[in-house]
C-alpha cells in the first residue's frame, strides 16, 4: 500500500493505521524480564518492542560524579542497530544522547535520591524495534522498571505523545504520522501529581492548537498510567490481594 | 562542596527577592536582559553575528557550499545549526567530545530554526536530487552567562540574515561558482527563542547564570512570525504544571514579539 500525504487520514478521521483521533496503539507492559538487573521491563507500544533494565543504587563509578548529599541518576537510550528500516551505527548518535537526557530529567522528579547520598541509580534502555514515539514508550518502560527495582518514587512518569496530522489534532503519532504530519509534541506526566516532567514538540502549531495538543498527550498519559500499574499489579498481586 | 553552599545561599536570596516580585539584576519577571546584535563581524564567513544578551556572549558565521543533497530529500538544500561552548567562555567547560548539555544546546537551537521553516530549502537545490546548497550555522559560546539556548538562537537568525548567498551554475552536472554573484537567502519567517525558567512557583524569563543554578524547571518554546509555536523543550531536573505551561506559551509569543522587531532592522 503506498501512502502519501492526503491518505495520512480518511475524510471522517481514520488514520493510516485504522485508529480514530483519539485511540492509543495497543500497549503491553512486562515487569520482571530481566534475572540480573535490579529492576526490569519489557514494552511493546504499536511496533515498538522496548527493553529498559535499573541498576542500583550502587556505587559511584567514576567516583568523582558522585554527590554526598544525594543520589544521582543516570539514563542511557540506545537503538540497536536492527531497530530501523536502515542499519543504525551502534555507536549513540546526537538524537540518542538527547533522549536520553531528556528521559533522565522526566523521571528525575519521580526519583526520590536524597535517601541514597553517594550512589547512582543506572537506567539502561534498549530500543529493539522503532516505531514513532519510542522515547515515550522508552520512558514507560523505565519509569515500571524503577518502580520494580524498589526504587522509593513520589509518583509513576507515564508518557504519550500527541500531534497534528491532516490539519487535525491526534493523540498517539507512528512512524508515518511522525514522518509526514505537520506536529509531533511527546509529553510525560506524574499523573497523581500532574506534573509534567517532559515536553517537547517539533512541528508548527496556532497557540489554542498547542492547547489542545498538550490537554490531547495528557488523557494519553493518564491511560497509559493505567497499563503500566496494571502490569506491575500483575506482577506484585499475582493472587488478587491489595 | 563551597559552590553547593553558595548556590543555596544564592537561591534562598534569589527566592526572597522573587516574592517581592523583584530579581537579582533587577528586572520583573517577564523582562529580557538587553539584546545587542552586531552583524558581518567576520566577512570571511557568508554571514555572520555577533550577539549579547546579558553577560552572555556568541559569535556566529554562516558557511554557505554545494552539497549532496539527504538521499530522502533531494528537493531540498541543506540547513545544519551547530553549537560549541568554547573552553574559554566558562570555568567548567572542557575541550573534547561535546557532552549532553551542548548536544541538547545545538539540537534545540536547530530544531527553532528548522521548524520554523525560516528557511525556504527549496530554493536552495541546484539539481534535484544530485545537487543542493547547504547551509551550515555554527554558534560559538564566547561568553557564558546563562541562556545559552536563546542567545546561540539569535546569533543564529542574525547570522541567516545578514548572509548573502554565492551562485553556483551547473556546468557537465558540477555547480561552478559564478564570481561576483549573489543573492539573499529565501527568508520565510523569523523564529524566536524564548527560554523560561521556573523557581518555586515563579516562572522568570531569560535567566542569567546564577538563575539557572537554582532553577527547578527549564523551558524553551520557539514561535514564528504568524504566531504559531513550532518547538518547545522543556528541560531541568523538575517539572512543570499544565497552566504553567500555557502560561509560558504566551509569555513566548508576547516577548517574541518584541525580539522579532530588532531581527526585522537586520532584513
Amino acid at each position: 500500500m503506498v501512502k502519501t500525504m492526503t491518505q495520512l487520514m480518511t475524510e471522517d478521521g481514520i488514520r493510516c493505521d485504522g485508529r480514530r483521533l483519539d485511540e492509543l496503539r495497543n500497549i503491553s507492559i512486562k515487569v520482571g524480564v530481566l534475572k540480573n538487573a535490579d529492576g526490569s521491563a519489557y514494552i511493546e507500544f504499536g511496533k515498538n518492542k522496548i527493553l529498559a533494565g535499573v541498576f542500583g543504587p550502587r556505587d559511584v563509578h567514576p567516583k568523582h560524579m558522585a554527590n554526598p548529599d544525594s543520589g544521582i541518576l543516570r539514563c542511557r537510550y540506545h537503538m540497536s542497530p536492527f531497530s530501523v528500516t536502515e542499519r543504525k551505527n551502534p555507536a549513540p548518535s546526537r538524537r540518542e544522547i538527547e533522549i536520553s537526557k531528556v528521559i533522565k530529567e522526566a523521571l528525575q522528579p519521580a526519583v526520590i535520591l536524597k535517601d541514597y547520598p553517594r550512589t547512582v541509580i543506572d537506567v539502561f534502555i534498549e530500543v529493539l524495534q522503532a516505531d514513532g514515539g519510542s522515547r515515550c514508550a522508552a520512558l514507560d518502560a523505565a519509569a515500571v522498571a524503577l518502580a520494580d527495582a524498589g526504587i522509593p518514587m513520589r509518583d509513576l512518569v507515564s508518557a504519550c505523545a500527541a500531534g497534528k496530522v491532516a490539519d487535525r489534532i491526534v493523540l498517539d503519532v507512528n512512524n508515518e504520522e511522525d514522518q509526514e504530519g505537520q506536529a509531533d509534541m511527546p509529553v510525560a506526566l506524574m499523573p497523581n501529581m500532574g506534573k509534567i516532567t517532559l515536553l517537547q514538540l517539533d512541528g508548527m502549531l496556532k497557540p489554542e492548537e498547542f492547547k489542545t495538543c498538550m490537554q490531547t498527550a495528557l488523557v494519553g498519559c493518564k491511560r497509559v498510567y493505567e497499563i503500566q500499574r496494571k502490569a506491575l499489579m500483575e506482577k506484585y498481586f499475582q493472587n488478587g490481594e491489595q | 562542596m563551597n559552590s553547593q553552599i553558595l548556590d543555596q545561599l544564592k537561591k534562598d536570596k534569589i527566592l526572597e527577592l522573587l516574592k517581592t516580585g523583584k530579581r537579582i539584576d533587577g528586572r520583573s519577571l517577564d523582562e529580557q536582559r538587553p539584546l545587542v546584535i552586531e552583524t558581518g563581524v567576520i566577512p570571511k564567513a557568508n554571514g555572520s553575528a555577533r550577539v549579547k544578551l546579558g553577560n552572555t556572549e556568541i559569535i556566529t558565521g554562516v558557511k554557505i557550499q554545494p552539497d549532496k543533497p539527504f538521499p530522502d530529500l533531494g528537493d531540498k538544500g541543506i540547513l545544519i545549526c551547530t553549537a560549541e561552548i568554547l573552553p574559554l567562555a566558562d570555568p567548567n567547560a572542557e575541550p573534547g567530545p561535546p557532552n549532553e548539555e551542548v548536544i541538547e544546546l545545538a539540537r534545540v537551537v536547530d530544531r527553532g530554526i528548522r521548524e520554523t521553516e525560516m528557511i525556504d530549502l527549496h530554493k536552495l537545490v541546484l539539481i534535484e536530487n544530485k545537487s543542493v546548497i547547504g547551509m551550515f550555522i555554527d554558534s560559538s559560546v564566547i561568553d557564558s552567562g546563562g541562556n545559552l539556548f536563546d542567545a546561540c538562537s539569535y546569533a543564529s537568525v542574525a547570522g541567516i540574515l545578514s548572509c548573502t548567498v554565492p551562485k553556483w551554475e551547473i556546468k557537465d552536472e558540477a555547480p561552478v561558482l559564478v564570481e561576483g554573484v549573489t543573492s539573499k537567502p529565501p527568508i520565510k519567517t523569523l523564529p524566536v527563542s524564548v527560554t523560561m525558567a521556573r523557581i518555586g512557583d515563579y516562572i522568570i524569563v531569560d535567566p542569567t547564570k546564577d538563575e539557572e543554578s537554582c532553577m527547578d524547571a527549564r523551558i524553551t518554546i520557539t514561535s514564528n512570525t504568524d504566531g504559531n509555536i513550532c518547538a518547545v523543550q522543556k528541560g531541568g531536573s523538575d517539572g512543570f504544571t499544565a497552566e504553567q505551561l500555557l502560561q509560558c506559551s504566551e509569555t513566548a509569543l508576547a516577548v517574541g514579539r518584541k525580539i522579532r522587531k530588532q531581527f526585522e532592522q537586520l532584513m
